[in-house]
C-alpha cells in the first residue's frame, strides 16, 4: 500500500503520448478525508470550494468533482458521527463555483432515483448556460429505502430496477435537452418574432418509468448537454458507461485491475456503435507526496493512521460484517464469528455497503490475508480499504501517473485529496509541473467547454436516441 | 444630494423600515419589453446578463431581489401553452441563476421562486441553505404553487383540471386550497430540515475521535397528507437559521401559507385603497394565526414604468401594448410616470401599512436603472430609504432576528444541561 505505485513495461512507443485527464474530487464524506489536521478547514464554508475550484483551475484540470449522498449514514441505528458529516447541494454550489472560475468543468453527482427529468435536465442546461458549457452529469443510481425516506415517494424501486430508471431517466432528459436545437430565438424586434415558431422545446417521452410531454423552457445550452458520467461498478452499471456515457469514475486505478476494467468497458463500446475515444476511463486515486520518496511513504503512513483510527476499523468491519462488533479490540485479531446474511440493517446509506460484494466471501478473504500477514482488525482495515494511492516525491507521482495513463489502465485519474481545501496545492505546484514538461499534459486550456477538455465533440441534437421507449435489454 | 441623509419630510416613515426590492423577469415584466431599443434580448439566458442586473440592483442599495420561475413556458393565458412566438421564451433555473450571482454581490438579498407543487421539500431545503453559504448569509426562497395542467404533464406524476375560465390564476378553489396546503407542508419540511442540525453541531472533537455530536443532529419526522420526509438534512443549518421564505398573495382569504409559513408577504394591490384593506387583512390573519409581532414583513407589488416625463413613460407604456397586441393587465397596480411621482406615491402607501415595495420593472434594461438611479435618490431625498448598508445577513438587513433551532429551543427548555440525546 504505502510503496510507490511504478508500474513495470515500456510505455508503447509507436503511438503519440497519451494525453493525461486530471480531475479533482472534493473531499467529504468519507474516511479519506481528515478532518483532525490542524490544517484541515471547512467542508461548507464556499470559500473551501473556491479555493479548490481555483486551485485546479491553475492546475490546468479538466474538472472538479462532487459527491452526493441524499441521506446522513447511520450505524447501528445512530447517525454516523467519526467522519465529515454534511455536504452542501451539488447543483447550488457548482453554480456559485461558475463565477469564480473560468475554464474548469464542474461535475456534479445527481442520483436518478430521486430525482424527475424535467427539473434535473432544467437545472443541468441552467448550469451549462450559467457556466458558459462546463458542466457533467454523474449519474449515480443509489436506490435503497433509507435514503428514500427523505422523499415524496419514499422507497419505492426495486434494486434490480435501478439502471432501467437510470437509463429511462437520462434517455428523457437527453430528449429534452435536444428539444432545442440552437437556432430558435430569433429575437427579432422589428417583426417581433422571438421565437422562429412555437414548437422550441416541445418534447414527448414514454416509456416504463416516466410519462411526460410539453415543453421544456431552457433553450439549448452551450454543451447542448452535459458531460454523462457513470460510477457504477455492476455488470449493469459497466453495460450503462458503455451505451450512455462520455467518462466513468471507477475503482480500478492500479495497473493490473486498471487494465482490465479498461479492456472490459471500453470493449463494450463496439456494441452501441461507439469508438474507444468516446468513454473516458478516470479512476479515483488518492497521493501522498514528499520531498523524498521515503519521506512520503512515511507521511502516507501517518495520514492512514488518522484515516482509520480503531473505533473507525470496527465500524468498517461491521459494514461486512453486518452486526454489532463494538465489543472486538481493534488492535486484536478478525471475529470468529461470521456476517449476518442479507440486507444490511446496521450501515446505512453507504456506498460502500450497497457495492459489497457477498460478506461470507469477504470475510473469508479478510480472515486469509489477516491469518497470512499476522494483521490486527486496524491493520487489516487500513491495509484493504485504501484506494488507488500515489506515494512519493513529485517525480516518483508524476511518473506513476504517465505511465498508468500509457499502459491504458485508465485515461486519466481523478484525484482526491485528505485534506480540505488545500490538499491540491502541492500537487498543482510540483506533479503538474512535472507532466506537462513531458508533454504528456495541457499546459494551457485549448478550448472553453468541459468537452473540449475531455476531447468530446459537442453533440448535435440530430444524435438524440430514437427510440427511448423501449428500455434497453439488461444485460446484452 | 442637498437634503441631509436620514432626514424625515415631515410625517414621513421613519427611515430605515422602508424595504425596496425588485422583481426580475426575462426581459421585464411587459409581455413586450424585448422588444424595446437597448434590452438584450438574445441575452436572456446569459450569466453576464443576471449578474449585470443584480450588481445595478445592489448599486443602487435595495434590500432584495426576486428571481421568477416556472416549471415550464410562461404562457399568456393561465391554463396552458398558447403557441405564441412572439413572447420571450427560454428561462434558467432561479435558484442556480441565484447561486450564479451570489459570489459577485456582497449585500442583497437573493430571493428564488421554488414551485413547491412539484419539487421535493429535501432537496429545496438543502438548495437554499447552500445559497445561504455561498452568498454569505443572503439567501431566501419565494414559494409558489402550480396547477397548470401542462407543467404537471412535465413531471407525469398528478393531473389537474383545467380551472374556470374566469379564475386569475386559472386554478378552481378546491384545487387550489390543495394545492396551498401542501406548499405550506412544504415549507414546513424545508424549515424543519434546517433546524434539524443545531449550530454547533459539528464539533471536531479530535479526543474522542467524532466529527460531529449527534445529540444535535435530529430526523423531523414530518408526516404530512401529500408527503413524509424522515431527515435530518444532510446540509449543516444555513448561517441564517432560517433563510426567509416569501410568498404572493394572490385571491381569496390568506391561506395557512400566508398566515403561518412564511416570513415574506407579496401583496397586489390595484390601487391606494387597497394598500390599507391588505396589508390589514394579511396582518390580521398572521397575529390571528398566533405570529408574534414583527416576525414577517409585509410588501405591495408594483410594476412601474419610469421616465422623465408622465407623458414619455405612459406612451412607452402604450407602445408596448400595442406591440404586445393587448393592453397589460397583471393583477396589480401599473405605475407609469417619474421617479419623483413614484417617490411620493411609495411613501404614501407605506403609510398605509407596507413595511415596503417589491418593484416589477416593466422593462429591466430601462426601468431598473432608473429604479436605482432615479427613484432610489428621490427616495432617500426624502428620507424614506437608508442611505449606507448596515451590513450583515438579509434578516438583518430586514430587522428580523435569527431564530434558534426548534430543536435546540426544544431540548433547552425541557432537558436543561443536556448535551447529547438518544
Ligand atoms: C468511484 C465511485 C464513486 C461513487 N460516488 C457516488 C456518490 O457520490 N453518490 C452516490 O450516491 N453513489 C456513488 N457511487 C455508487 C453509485 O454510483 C452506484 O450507482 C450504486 O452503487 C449502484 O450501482 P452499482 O450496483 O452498479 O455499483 C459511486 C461509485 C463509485 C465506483
Amino acid at each position: 500500500m504505502s510503496t510507490p505505485n511504478r508500474p513495470s513495461g515500456p510505455n508503447r512507443p509507436d503511438r503519440p503520448r497519451k494525453q493525461i485527464h486530471l480531475a479533482a474530487h472534493f473531499p467529504g464524506v468519507n474516511n479519506t478525508t481528515v478532518w483532525s489536521d490542524p490544517a484541515a478547514g471547512s467542508h461548507i464554508e464556499f470559500s473551501s470550494f473556491a479555493h479548490f475550484a481555483r486551485t485546479a483551475e491553475r492546475a490546468k484540470f479538466d474538472f472538479i468533482f462532487l459527491a452526493e449522498g441524499l441521506r446522513l449514514r447511520e450505524q447501528g441505528g445512530r447517525i454516523y458521527d467519526l467522519d465529515v458529516v454534511g455536504r452542501p447541494d451539488t447543483f447550488t454550489v457548482l453554480a456559485a463555483l461558475a463565477a469564480v472560475t473560468e475554464r474548469i468543468g464542474l461535475a456534479g453527482t445527481i442520483n436518478s432515483t430521486f430525482n424527475e427529468p424535467y427539473e434535473v435536465a432544467r437545472q443541468f442546461a441552467s448550469l451549462d448556460h450559467l457556466s458558459d458549457g462546463r458542466a457533467a452529469w454523474n449519474v449515480v443510481t443509489s436506490w435503497d429505502a433509507f435514503t428514500g425516506e427523505n422523499f415524496r415517494r419514499g422507497g419505492f424501486l426495486a434494486r434490480e430496477d435501478r439502471y432501467s430508471r437510470a437509463r429511462e431517466f437520462l434517455a428523457a432528459a437527453h430528449t429534452l435537452f435536444d428539444s432545442w436545437t440552437g437556432d430558435e430565438i430569433l429575437a427579432d424586434r422589428e417583426s417581433g418574432a422571438f421565437l422562429r415558431d412555437a414548437g422550441a422545446g416541445a418534447f414527448a417521452h414514454r416509456g416504463r418509468h416516466f410519462d411526460i410531454a410539453g415543453h421544456f423552457d431552457v433553450p439549448r445550452s452551450p454543451q447542448g448537454r452535459p458531460v454523462i458520467f457513470q460510477a457504477g461498478d455492476s455488470e449493469e452499471g459497466r453495460e450503462f458507461a458503455a451505451s450512455d456515457a462520455d467518462a466513468v469514475f471507477s475503482r480500478h486505478g492500479t495497473l493490473t485491475a486498471g487494465r482490465e476494467f479498461y479492456a472490459d468497458v471500453k470493449g463494450r463500446l463496439a456494441r452501441y456503435g461507439r469508438t474507444p475515444d468516446q468513454l473516458l476511463i478516470l479512476p479515483a486515486a488518492t497521493f501522498v507526496l514528499g520531498d523524498t520518496d521515503a519521506e512520503a511513504v512515511e507521511l502516507a503512513h501517518e495520514v492512514r493512521l488518522a484515516q482509520v483510527s480503531g473505533q473507525t476499523a470496527i465500524k468498517f468491519l461491521e459494514h461486512v460484517w453486518n452486526r454489532d462488533l463494538s465489543g472486538y479490540d481493534p488492535d486484536g485479531p478478525l471475529p470468529d464469528i461470521d456476517p449476518e446474511p442479507g440486507e444490511n440493517t446496521v450501515a446505512l446509506g453507504r456506498a460502500s455497503v450497497r457495492m459489497h460484494r457477498d460478506p461470507l466471501t469477504v470475510a473469508k478473504e479478510w480472515r486469509e490475508l489477516a491469518a497470512a500477514r499476522n494483521l490486527s482488525i486496524r491493520e487489516l482495515v487500513i491495509e484493504t480499504t485504501g484506494r488507488q494511492t500515489f506515494v512519493g516525491s513529485a517525480a516518483t507521482v508524476a511518473d506513476a501517473i504517465d505511465s498508468l495513463v500509457q499502459q491504458d489502465a485508465a485515461d486519466g485519474f481523478i484525484l482526491v485529496p485528505h485534506l480540505t481545501p488545500t490538499g491540491l496545492d502541492v500537487f498543482a505546484d510540483t506533479v503538474v509541473p512535472l507532466l506537462q514538461e513531458r508533454g504528456a499534459f495541457r499546459t494551457e486550456y485549448t478550448g472553453s467547454t468541459l468537452r473540449d477538455h475531455l476531447g468530446l465533440r459537442t453533440p448535435p441534437p440530430a444524435a438524440a436516441p430514437a427510440a427511448v421507449a423501449t428500455p434497453a435489454p439488461a444485460t446484452v | 444630494m442637498s437634503t441631509p441623509p436620514g432626514a424625515p419630510v415631515p410625517d414621513g416613515p421613519p427611515a430605515g423600515t422602508f424595504h425596496l426590492a425588485v422583481a426580475l423577469e426575462g426581459a421585464g415584466a411587459h409581455p413586450a419589453a424585448w422588444r424595446e431599443p437597448g434590452s438584450p434580448a438574445r441575452e436572456l439566458v446569459t450569466p453576464g446578463y443576471w449578474a449585470g442586473l443584480v450588481a445595478e440592483a445592489e448599486r443602487g442599495l435595495l434590500d432584495f431581489v426576486t428571481f421568477e420561475d416556472a416549471l415550464g413556458p410562461p404562457p399568456s393565458s393561465p391554463t396552458g401553452p398558447d403557441g405564441r412566438t412572439d413572447r420571450v421564451r427560454g428561462r434558467l433555473d432561479a435558484v442556480l441563476t441565484a447561486a450564479r450571482v451570489a459570489p459577485l454581490t456582497r449585500h442583497i438579498g437573493l430571493l428564488p421562486t421554488v414551485v413547491a407543487t412539484h419539487t421535493e421539500p429535501f432537496h429545496v431545503s438543502k438548495a437554499i441553505a447552500t445559497l445561504d453559504y455561498v452568498s454569505g448569509g443572503r439567501a431566501g426562497l419565494l414559494v409558489t404553487v402550480s396547477g397548470r395542467p401542462d407543467e404537471a404533464r412535465h413531471f407525469g406524476r398528478r393531473t389537474f383540471p383545467r380551472g374556470p375560465a374566469d379564475s386569475p390564476d386559472g386554478l378552481g378553489s378546491a384545487l387550489r386550497a390543495e394545492l396551498l396546503d401542501e406548499a405550506a407542508d412544504h415549507v414546513e419540511v424545508v424549515r424543519r430540515l434546517w433546524d434539524s442540525w443545531e449550530d454547533d453541531a459539528e464539533i471536531r472533537d479530535v479526543a474522542s475521535g467524532r466529527f460531529v455530536d449527534r445529540g444535535k443532529l435530529h430526523h423531523i419526522g414530518f408526516e404530512g397528507r401529500h408527503f413524509s420526509v424522515k431527515g435530518p438534512s444532510i446540509t449543516p443549518r444555513p448561517p441564517q437559521g432560517q433563510p426567509l421564505v416569501g410568498a404572493s398573495a394572490r385571491v381569496g382569504a390568506p391561506p395557512r401559507l400566508l398566515a403561518e409559513a412564511v416570513d415574506l408577504v407579496f401583496l397586489a394591490p390595484r390601487d391606494t385603497e387597497e394598500v390599507r384593506t391588505l396589508t390589514d387583512g394579511i396582518r390580521a390573519a398572521r397575529s390571528a394565526a398566533g405570529q408574534p409581532e414583527g416576525t414577517g414583513r409585509v410588501f405591495a407589488d408594483l410594476v412601474v414604468f419610469l421616465d422623465e416625463s408622465a407623458t414619455a413613460a405612459t406612451a412607452r407604456l402604450r407602445r408596448l401594448d400595442a406591440l404586445a397586441q393587448e393592453p397589460y393587465a397583471p393583477g396589480t397596480h401599473v405605475f407609469a410616470g417619474t421617479p419623483a411621482r413614484l417617490a411620493a406615491l411609495l411613501t404614501e402607501w407605506h403609510r398605509r401599512g407596507p413595511d415596503g415595495f417589491r418593484l416589477r420593472p416593466g422593462v429591466l434594461s430601462h426601468d431598473l436603472p432608473a429604479i436605482t438611479r432615479g427613484l432610489v435618490p428621490e427616495l432617500r431625498r426624502r428620507g424614506a430609504l437608508r442611505t449606507a448598508r448596515p451590513g450583515g445577513t438579509f434578516r438583518d438587513l430586514l430587522g428580523l432576528a435569527r431564530p434558534a433551532s426548534r430543536y435546540a429551543a426544544r431540548y433547552a427548555t425541557t432537558r436543561p444541561g443536556r448535551t447529547t440525546a438518544p
